[in-house]
């Protein structure tokens, strides 16, 4: 399968390929690691007149910590967040989630903007993003905006980015100590996209009070979930097996899975509430150690 | 319109004008005609396209040639040096790692990125490792037993039996 034809602009700045993208208009379209767009383009399901490819942009892969903020780079493959030990250490969960993202090889392209620029809720990090509480940067001809992830995905295939706009960087603020966070996804087979997956953060006080949880879901609903009243279900009080049940309960019923290859609604359902009680004791585990 | 892009390829220099649409694998099988590289499932599931993309093994069938402009690439047809099979190609062939062959030039840059990263390799971590690379013939217990020769011989420890397993 061969794409449709199309024009190809390698940028060497952030502003040479927003100025391109101001000029081509609709007719243009972003490549990064191109693992799922050229895939949608030899299908012709993405024809797009013009493709700027930002992988000659430099600065836009990096994973550091600044001021109590953990800063991604969009150009960031999958391969580099599995492999970080700086990641491994705070965020355990972007190798638990990298590790289920399709293979090595496309590990190697794929890019965490990409991921999430896509606006799939198949997609993995998503999910991931919701449970840390992302801020995605998105530099445009103005300048820099932060969008909150909450308010970052739309529809299918839709995010809050604007035509002109190029996502560059993820901040996700550093949680304190007694923090752990765990991911997993069930797939029917490596290189599958989610029958159901769910992200988890927790953080614990002193005495064991969950001061604050974040609760993700990928691929039970037209968009990535928060699964908000799971979250309360669990803030403010200690861990419990009545709390983990009701939290795991309420993701269950707050998402909306369609019956498809990958399972019937209710079989999905069943697995969001096994996860979210799984996630939470990986991740209490995680935030004991 | 035509763009101008410049590859080294196994070792060579090549500056080519091409389609932007070319996909990476058809200027390695129909441009270069270099077809070790084989194209199995054209939808980034298989594995047999794989390539080494200045060092990372990638799936050429869901690549621009235009992305790899400037950059150096290795194909099956540049794994072995002076005539000399590497590590990897003796362990498949000393091990069965092998039936049709269709499968195995990606396997096999697959392996050499994978163990050029991690030398000494559990039978866990190369079955992970391996993961985006399907065969249909062997069962994949051969194909673990040539990586594991081939990392063997790579850090100079003894070489594991070779006798083939019958399951
Ligand atoms: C076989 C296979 C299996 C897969 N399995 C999984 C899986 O299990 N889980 C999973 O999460 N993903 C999976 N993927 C998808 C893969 O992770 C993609 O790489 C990822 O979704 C997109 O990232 P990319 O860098 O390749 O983006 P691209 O394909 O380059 O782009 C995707 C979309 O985002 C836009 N875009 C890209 N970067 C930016 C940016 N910086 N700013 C604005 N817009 C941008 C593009 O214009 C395009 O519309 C799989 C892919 C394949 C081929
Ligand atoms: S032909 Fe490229 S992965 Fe199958
Ligand atoms: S040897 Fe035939 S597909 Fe692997």
């Amino acid at each position: 399968m061969i794409p449709q034809s199309f024009q190809y602009e390698s940028p060497g700045s952030l502003s040479e390929a927003i100025a391109m993208l101001q000029q081509y208009g609709e007719d243009a379209k972003i490549l990064s690691g191109g693992h799922s767009l050229i895939p949608m383009m030899k299908l012709r399901f993405a024809t797009p007149e013009y493709l700027i490819d930002i992988n000659g942009i430099p600065g836009l892969s990096f994973i550091k910590e600044e001021n109590g903020i953990l800063r991604i780079g969009a150009l960031t493959r999958e391969a580099d967040l599995e492999h970080s030990d700086f990641l491994k250490k705070k965020f355990p969960i972007f190798s638990d989630a990298t590790k289920l993202i399709a293979d090595p090889q496309v590990r190697n392209m794929g890019t965490i903007g990409g991921n999430i620029a896509h606006g799939d809720a198949a997609n993995d990090h998503p999910a991931v993003m919701l449970a840390l509480n992302a801020t995605i940067v998105a530099t445009g001809p103005d300048g820099e905006r932060e969008i909150p992830i909450d308010e970052f995905f739309f529809g299918f295939y839709m995010t809050a980015l604007q035509h002109g706009e190029i996502l560059t960087e993820i901040r996700i603020p550093v949680p304190p100590s007694g923090t752990g966070n765990a991911y997993y996804k069930m797939e029917r087979k490596v290189g599958d996209y989610a029958t159901a997956g769910v992200a988890v953060q927790i953080t614990l006080d002193d005495n064991g009070v969950v001061t604050a949880a974040g609760i993700g879901l990928t691929n039970v609903n037209p968009v990535p979930l928060r699964a908000a009243r799971s979250e309360q279900a669990l803030i403010g009080k200690p861990l419990s097996e009545a709390s983990i049940n009701e939290a795991a309960q309420y993701a269950s019923e707050d998402c909306n899975p369609s019956s498809d290859l990958r399972g019937s609604e209710e079989y999905k359902r069943s697995i969001v509430g096994t996860l979210v009680k799984r996630m939470i004791h990986q991740a209490v585990n995680r935030a004991n150690n | 319109m035509l763009k101008q892009i410049t590859v080294t390829v196994n070792g060579v220099q090549h500056t080519l004008e091409v389609e932007p649409r070319l996909l990476l694998v058809h200027m390695i099988r129909e441009v270069l005609n270099l077809t070790g590289t084989h194209i199995g499932c054209d939808t980034s599931s298989c594995g047999a396209c794989t390539i080494l993309l200045d060092g990372k093994s990638i799936k050429s069938c869901t690549v621009l040639a235009v992305q790899a402009n400037g950059k150096s690439i290795t194909t099956i047809e540049g794994v072995a040096q002076n005539g000399e099979l590497s590590p990897l190609q003796e362990g498949f062939k000393e091990n069965h790692g092998l039936h049709c062959g269709f499968c195995t030039p990606g396997m096999i840059l697959r392996a050499t990125e994978l163990l050029a990263n991690n030398p000494n390799p559990t039978e866990e971590e190369i079955r992970w490792g391996i993961a985006g690379n399907l065969c249909r013939c062997t069962g994949y217990n051969n194909i673990v037993k040539a990586i594991q020769y081939a990392g063997a011989k790579m850090r100079g420890d003894e070489l594991p039996s070779t006798e083939p397993e019958f399951v």
